[in-house]
């Protein structure tokens, strides 16, 4: 069963990485994140303009508007397509959310496809913006344009929620994903080797739950929480029908958790596999 | 009853130390220094990599420590992004976009080309019609910005004056024209989202913009002055809108009528074609910017401004239609 929002992503050696697509609420932020640090980026540009322009009086003023109006348009144009053209594939707020751009079709992001969907951003985001912008300027924002200016945004802001991928217009036309890629370390298993079990159970007491009931049990013990692994530990006693010895949940849990994954995994190993404790096992 | 070996335990002890190496290269690279591997540690990624991959597909089969499971999917992702994801050298690709790509790209979008310089030429003698008519249009047409004291009630001295002297605040206009077409550019490339439509009426208005601006100067004598001012710069900058536009219609049309393709596959191919121009357009604005800021504040006479124009114009079509092509396959 796969989770709505995995996708296939095979490469070439044959093996699926399962590529989990980032969600509409992640990607707004991301965007909202690289809009702020674009902002301050500006700000501290305009001070040190301001700065060189006291310094040298309006001579030097002619030149420092024009280097400021051509900062502003390679900021505004280049700052997402500098960054996902990187071994990264993702821009600031993308890197901290933990996202990448990722080609539909498997092969790399080249180059134009990252100019395409960066350039659709100025029709999806900036027109939008600049237009109401000029419009409150001018006195002239009246209904209908306001209306009309919702309405042309709406669009494109609401394009991500209809349909499967959450792809932007921007992404439609590049042939491009957001995929998430968080980073994992690898934990410690759950429970070491034994010398010897502390426990034994029978086979009828382990053909009580399958995969799912085994790797919740495994999220309960990372966790660690007391309360939690009481309650577990009660619930499987009842349900096995334990006679032996009460207390100590932890030993219990990992003996119960290292027993019922050997038997799972050896089934496997011959083809059963069990999903959980509804399925015949 | 033997002795439980919970998953991984032994799988785990084999291979562990093979996905910590392959995780501490792929944070080097990641991190952006992958000019401090060596030689064995490039030879070893491949390898490192096939082997993550191959724990991985075990461990889906026979394991199921979800945590583990989990680890070696991210592992595996991150590697295959970096070994699939390596770009030839900058330099490379941007001799290939200049020798290859971009010509193929323009070319390839000839038809569509061919409608958006229709609709220029079609805006400009509309406008120009016009505002000769009812000079009153010429305040309906261009945005004030634009104008710059520019006016059908100027005389002919004062439109004299902004073809020939250099205004105060030259190099500030210049960066704004550069900023404002290239953004002109831009949109004239995203409209073409919606089957083109606002593409063709962008391109209409920019021509009406140019013909209102010529129906000013010919009255007054200034028709030809008007004309090489206008193309030192302005055949590589309307040339370039024009392209922009074709790129646009392209992805528009490909929208519309998708043919055999499914639409979304028809999008992606068109796309890449014209997102290919797009990126020349850039190219040619900043060279036409150049032109701006440089040659028509320095060059005063008409004939030198005419011919550059003149030549910029003869180039790109060279460039463009003329020039033989290698047939490698078009990568960026």
């Amino acid at each position: 069963m796969a989770e709505p929002r995995t996708r296939q992503f095979v490469t070439p050696e044959g093996v699926d990485l399962r590529l989990e697509l980032a969600g509409v609420g992640e990607r707004a932020a991301a965007f909202l994140l690289d809009l702020i640090i674009l902002m301050l980026v500006l700000i501290a540009f305009t001070i040190a303009a301001l700065f060189v322009l006291v310094g040298t009086g309006p001579a030097g003023g002619q030149a420092m508007a024009a280097i400021w109006l051509l900062g502003f348009f390679l900021l505004r144009n280049f700052y997402f397509t500098a960054f996902e053209l990187g071994t990264r594939g993702a821009t600031i707020g993308k890197r901290v959310l933990k996202m990448r751009v990722v080609a539909r079709n498997g092969g790399r992001l080249s180059g134009h496809a990252v100019v395409a969907r960066n350039a659709m951003r100025e029709l999806e985001f900036f027109l939008p913006l600049s237009f109401f912008a000029y419009e409150s300027s001018q006195g002239l924002a009246d209904f209908a344009t306001a209306g009309a200016g919702l309405l042309w945004s709406g669009v494109f802001v609401l394009f991500p929620f209809f349909n499967r991928d959450h792809m932007r217009v921007g992404d439609l036309i590049a042939g491009t994903w957001v995929a998430r890629q968080p980073r994992r370390t690898l934990r410690a298993a759950v429970v070491e080797r034994q010398a010897a079990p502390l426990y034994s159970f029978t086979d009828a007491q382990l053909g009580a739950y399958g995969e799912f009931e085994l790797q919740k049990l495994e999220e309960v013990l990372r966790r660690g929480d007391e309360l939690a692994m009481i309650v577990v530990a009660r619930t499987i006693r009842t349900r096995i029908g334990w006679t032996g010895a009460q207390g100590d949940e932890l030993p219990f849990l990992q003996a119960y958790y290292a027993a019922l994954c050997t038997r799972l995994e050896r089934n496997m190993l011959f083809g059963q596999r069990r999903r959980d404790k509804h399925a015949q096992g | 009853m033997s002795v439980p070996d919970p998953t991984g335990a032994r799988f785990r002890d084999l291979r562990q130390a093979d996905w910590e190496r392959l995780e501490t290269l792929i944070a080097r690279i990641e991190r952006g220094r992958a000019s401090s591997l060596s030689n064995e540690d490039l030879f070893e990624l491949p390898v490192l990599y096939r082997g993550a991959l191959s724990s991985l597909s075990v461990a889906r089969e026979t394991s199921l420590d979800a945590d583990l499971v989990g680890y070696l999917e991210s592992l595996a992702a991150r590697a295959y992004f970096i070994l699939y994801g390596v770009q030839p050298p900058l330099w490379r690709r941007i001799a290939q976009f200049f020798a290859v790509a971009w010509p193929q790209a323009i070319r390839s979008l000839g038809r569509e080309t061919g409608v958006a310089v229709a609709m220029l030429l079609i805006g400009t003698l509309a406008a120009y019609w016009m505002v000769s008519r009812d000079p009153s249009w010429f305040y309906a047409i261009l945005p004030s910005d634009l104008a710059g004291g520019r006016g059908p009630h100027a005389s002919a001295a004062e439109l004299r004056a902004t073809l020939y002297d250099p205004g105060d605040a030259l190099a500030v206009f210049a960066a704004f024209l550069f900023t404002h077409n290239s953004q002109m550019a831009l949109m004239c490339f995203a409209l073409g989202f919606a089957f083109g439509v606002p593409t063709v009426l962008l391109l209409f208005y920019n021509g009406c913009i140019l013909g209102a601006f010529l129906a000013i100067y010919v009255p007054k004598g200034l028709g030809l002055a008007a004309a090489a001012w206008l193309s030192i710069h302005g055949t590589t900058e309307l040339f370039a809108i024009a392209l922009a536009g074709a790129a646009g219609l392209h992805i528009g049309m490909a929208v519309a009528f998708p043919g055999r393709a499914a639409r979304v596959d028809a999008a992606v191919s068109a796309g890449r074609t014209a997102a290919i121009a797009m990126l020349g357009v850039v190219v040619m604005l900043s060279v036409a910017g150049v032109l701006e800021g440089v040659g028509r504040q320095m060059i005063r006479a008409d004939g030198v401004r005419a011919a550059i124009g003149g030549a910029a114009l003869l180039g790109w079509l060279l460039y463009f239609y003329v020039l033989p092509l290698r047939t490698d396959a078009a990568d960026g």
